[in-house]
């Protein structure tokens, strides 16, 4: 495949194959985002653990910068994440690396549990990193606050919730549109290849330039999926309201409803 | 961006849908209207019938979400589809689908906008939601027991099958007065041969000393707002004449059917107004005409050839036999004319079922059926069928694991609920969760246990119209609004001595029932009937004598039942019980709102 631009490009996903090579050739860093005793038990060869609770408890740039200089993560290395929850927390890990300045992230196509059951190669050894430096540069125009989120639709931005139907049907941002993140996936894929993505946004009338805002319930994990599943169609206005709905309640902000009908009761959970 | 491929193995002899219902360019067709009709370029009421025609209904209060129903003629499903419709409701509804009354899957609260990428889904499985709704023939029915059913006197199926690819999509079919329903059963037990606009039951008479295959055939009958009885048009209806039957009774519909007034324009109306004499010989004219003059061009393509069915292995470990099986073997499975098989019914709540146990039963469609398949049933029930009587204990311990061995299937234990206020527009009441309510107190009172209950039913609708079909229950239920001062609370009318087999009968209305109160009536009823029924009498049989007016010493008739009841119907004040004031599945108290109709059960 050849490039115009001279650029290193970097791909929303990376697919099995292309990991496993770049793991022989030791050109990248691949962190599991899953609990630490699931890891323990068994991950991808040479992957480093970063359970998503041990970052959630300081997203500081500061502490992620600090994470990513102990893993050798520098300026320049090419990271993959990985989860086994559709990809969500791994997007969430990567949308932090991406935040802080950090250019060639990528996610595993795959969960960890589609790994194993492809039968590829698991190890359970724990690899050593040598720290290095990194950067820090902010990449605010990937980030939504709360106060952003009004005065940007007013503007056009499309507000995004990730949330599953039922939800969003209970309580959600006023004006929002739902994509609910089991609709991004397709099989085993942790995202639907890019023309069936385009044909589900085209349907609903989002175009390549729109700005668009992504949440989801609490920490940006489901809407992260979001996140990148826009910029797989090479979207690039596109930013992730991190606090999500979970800050947006507690802010006590304006909630709309789909009223006087009783959805949770067809539900057969 | 290339994504890892995974290929996924599947037990490789399991049977796929041998008729390709799905067309792709429907769903591209769909995506191109919900744009045009956002961009203000096509009327709301063009867009709306269109939407119609492709199975897609309004949602309660808005028409930004859709209900999509499934058109499964006959009710069969493969294992394959089963996975494809819980992938979709998985990715664009709720998570769960639901069987409606009609053997129809329905997705709920589909986003107009994915409407199109369900019904591409449905279609690359070979499935289609086209002429499920609207003003068109709707999905041909035929009972989950043809073909296995003891009684029967040949298999419908095929027809059923044939008689849906002659009218899907067929010009003839695309804008008549009303909907349009036609259902073929196996024998005069199962099914609802005379509670439709065209019911058929197989029948083989001898002419010339030659067995012919042929239906009794029944026109007019309908439930709704005012419900009748069909009639049967002539003693025998051979086969060679079924298509022209169908046509002709369709052709007069659409011609002198109501087109002014919705709420008359059912075929039961036009059988009733014009007197069942004149309108029978229409239909005999017009059939003698349609043969003279089509004689070649239309014939049904009834495929006789016998399905294949796979040799399925039986494990050679004695299983273990599990808990409750025996209570949930005698409620749930049917003994098939063929020695050594069973069908399998199971119970759901209300029709619903989770994306995860419908890849489930589709995993034992493929292990235990010899058919590989499973049919929906007519009371938002999924039967598995041909199924080794040795293999009941596994199958049993399967649905175990996913929540699906709930016993009752086969008796007034389980309980059919129309949509109501989960998402139709017309309901006044949550007869949806009502219904499950109900059920799960009387499989907790193992009232399927009890064989002077079996046979009777329990059906609720969240309004008048008869979606959920009360008015052929032993026990019905319609919902409305009750006040007490200015208070008001959910309010259900009861119906009772309802069926729908030889002796079809609607319920007659006996009083009204708070719905906090439904489940100590019930109990109440079944307390009056068993201090006053003859020895060996069932419920259904002695509430035909109640109506007749000879239930027994201290019952006269209906009145009685009614007097007998008023205290455990009476409200109390909002003081007393404010729980009684809200619906099921709402803290809120209670108002009625409803939008405009398009009916879903
Ligand atoms: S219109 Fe049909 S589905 Fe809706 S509440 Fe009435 S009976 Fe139920």
């Amino acid at each position: 495949m050849c490039s115009l631009s001279k650029e290193k490009t970097t791909q929303v996903t990376v697919d099995a194959d292309k990991l496993r090579s770049e793991i022989r050739d030791k050109s990248v860093k691949v962190l599991d985002i899953r609990k630490e005793d699931d890891y323990k038990q068994g991950h991808i060869p040479g992957a480093i653990n970063l359970p998503l609770a041990s970052l959630l408890a300081d997203d500081s740039p500061e502490k992620v910068l600090q994470y990513a200089q102990s893993f050798g993560i520098g300026d320049e290395t090419s990271v993959v994440v990985y989860d086994d929850t559709f990809g969500a927390l791994a997007s969430r890990v990567a949308w932090t690396l991406e935040y802080i300045g950090h250019k060639d992230v990528s996610l595993l196509d795959i969960t960890y549990g589609t790994w194993k059951k492809l039968g590829l190669e698991t190890s359970s050894e724990t690899p050593s990193a040598v720290k290095t430096s990194h950067s820090l540069k902010l990449q605010p125009q990937i980030l939504a606050t709360s106060d952003y989120l009004v005065p940007a639709k007013e503007k056009g931005a499309i507000l995004v919730d990730n949330r599953e139907r039922l939800n969003f049907l209970e309580q959600h941002i006023p004006g929002a549109i739902n994509i609910p993140y089991r609709m991004l996936a397709s099989g085993q894929n942790i995202l639907r290849p890019k023309d069936d993505l385009k044909r589900l946004m085209q349907n609903r009338n989002i175009n390549a330039d729109s700005e668009i805002i992504t949440y989801c319930g609490s920490v940006g994990t489901l809407s992260g999926l979001g996140y990148y599943a826009l910029k797989s169609l090479g979207m690039n206005n596109v930013k992730l309201y991190v606090r999500s709905f979970k800050e947006w309640k507690s802010l006590e902000k304006p909630i709309e409803k789909q009223n006087d009908a009783n959805y949770w009761d067809l539900s057969a959970e | 961006m290339s994504n890892t491929s995974v290929s996924q193995s599947k037990p490789g002899n399991a049977p796929t849908h041998k008729v390709n219902w799905g067309r792709l360019e429907e769903a591209e067709r769909f995506s191109e209207l919900v744009k045009q009709y956002r961009q203000g370029k096509i009327s709301r009421d063009d867009f709306r019938r269109f939407r119609l025609q492709h199975g897609a209904y309004g949602s309660r209060m808005t028409d930004d979400y859709s209900m999509i129903r499934l058109k499964l003629p006959a009710g069969e499903v493969y294992a394959e589809q089963l996975e494809k419709v819980a992938d979709l409701s998985e990715q664009f509804s709720i998570g769960s689908a639901h069987v409606s009354t009609r053997q129809n899957f329905q997705l709920h609260w589909v986003a107009l906008e994915d409407v199109s990428e369900v019904l591409r889904g449905l279609a690359e499985a070979g499935m289609t939601t086209r002429e499920a709704c609207g003003n068109s023939v709707r999905s041909i029915m035929c009972s989950p027991l043809a073909g296995v059913c003891p009684d029967e006197i040949f298999d419908p199926t095929p027809y059923a099958v044939a008689a849906t690819k002659f009218l899907l999509r067929n010009p003839m079919c695309q804008s008549l007065p009303r909907k349009f329903k036609i259902n073929f059963t196996c024998c005069e037990k199962h099914g609802m041969a005379r509670m439709v606009d065209i019911g058929l039951i197989p029948q083989i008479v001898e002419i010339n000393g030659k067995p012919q295959r042929g239906f009794k055939v029944f026109l007019g009958g309908g439930l709704g707002a005012q419900s009748f009885v069909g009639h049967q048009l002539e003693q025998f209806t051979s086969e060679d004449e079924l298509l022209h039957t169908i046509v002709s009774v369709i052709r007069i519909f659409d011609r002198l059917g109501n087109r002014d007034n919705m709420a008359r324009a059912r075929m039961r109306y036009l059988v009733n107004e014009m007197g069942w004499e004149k309108f029978q010989n229409l239909v005999l004219k017009e059939r003698a005409m349609l043969k003279m003059l089509l004689s070649i061009l239309i014939k049904l393509e009834v495929d006789k050839t016998p399905d294949v069915l796979r040799k399925i292995s039986i494990s050679s470990e004695v299983p273990s036999v599990p808990q409750g099986f025996a209570r949930w073997k005698k409620s749930n499975t049917f003994k098939q004319k063929q020695p050594g098989f069973s069908s399998v019914f199971l119970t759901l709540e209300s029709g619903d079922v989770t994306a995860t146990q419908l890849r489930a039963i589709a995993e034992m469609a493929r292990e235990f059926t010899a058919d590989g398949q499973i049919r929906n049933g007519f009371t938002q029930d999924m039967v598995f069928r041909w199924v080794r009587d040795e293999d009941l204990p596994r199958i049993y311990s399967k649905l175990l694991e996913v929540g699906l061995a709930n016993p009752g299937a086969l008796t007034m234990a389980s309980v059919v609920g129309c949509s109501g206020t989960t998402s139709c527009n017309l309901a006044l009441t949550n007869s949806h969760r009502l219904a499950k309510e109900v059920q799960r107190k009387f499989i907790e009172l193992k009232i399927d246990e009890d064989d002077d209950l079996r046979n009777s039913t329990i059906k609720i609708s969240g309004c008048p119209n008869s979606c959920g079909q009360h008015e052929i229950a032993t026990i019905g239920f319609y919902g409305g609004g009750g006040r007490l001062g200015k208070d008001m609370y959910p309010l259900y009318t009861m119906s009772l001595g309802g069926r729908s087999d030889e002796d079809t009968t609607l319920g007659h209305s006996c009083t009204k029932v708070p719905a906090k109160r439904v489940i100590p009536t019930i109990l109440k009823i079944v307390e009056i009937f068993k201090s006053e029924k003859k020895s060996g009498e069932t419920l259904d049989l002695w509430i035909r004598r109640v109506i007749e007016g000879n239930g027994g010493p201290n019952i006269k008739s209906l009145e009685t039942i009614k007097d007998l009841l008023k205290s455990v119907v009476s409200a109390p004040t909002k003081d007393q019980d404010e729980d009684f004031y809200a619906d099921y599945g709402s803290d809120g108290s209670y108002h009625t709102k409803t939008g405009r109709g398009e009916c879903a059960a």
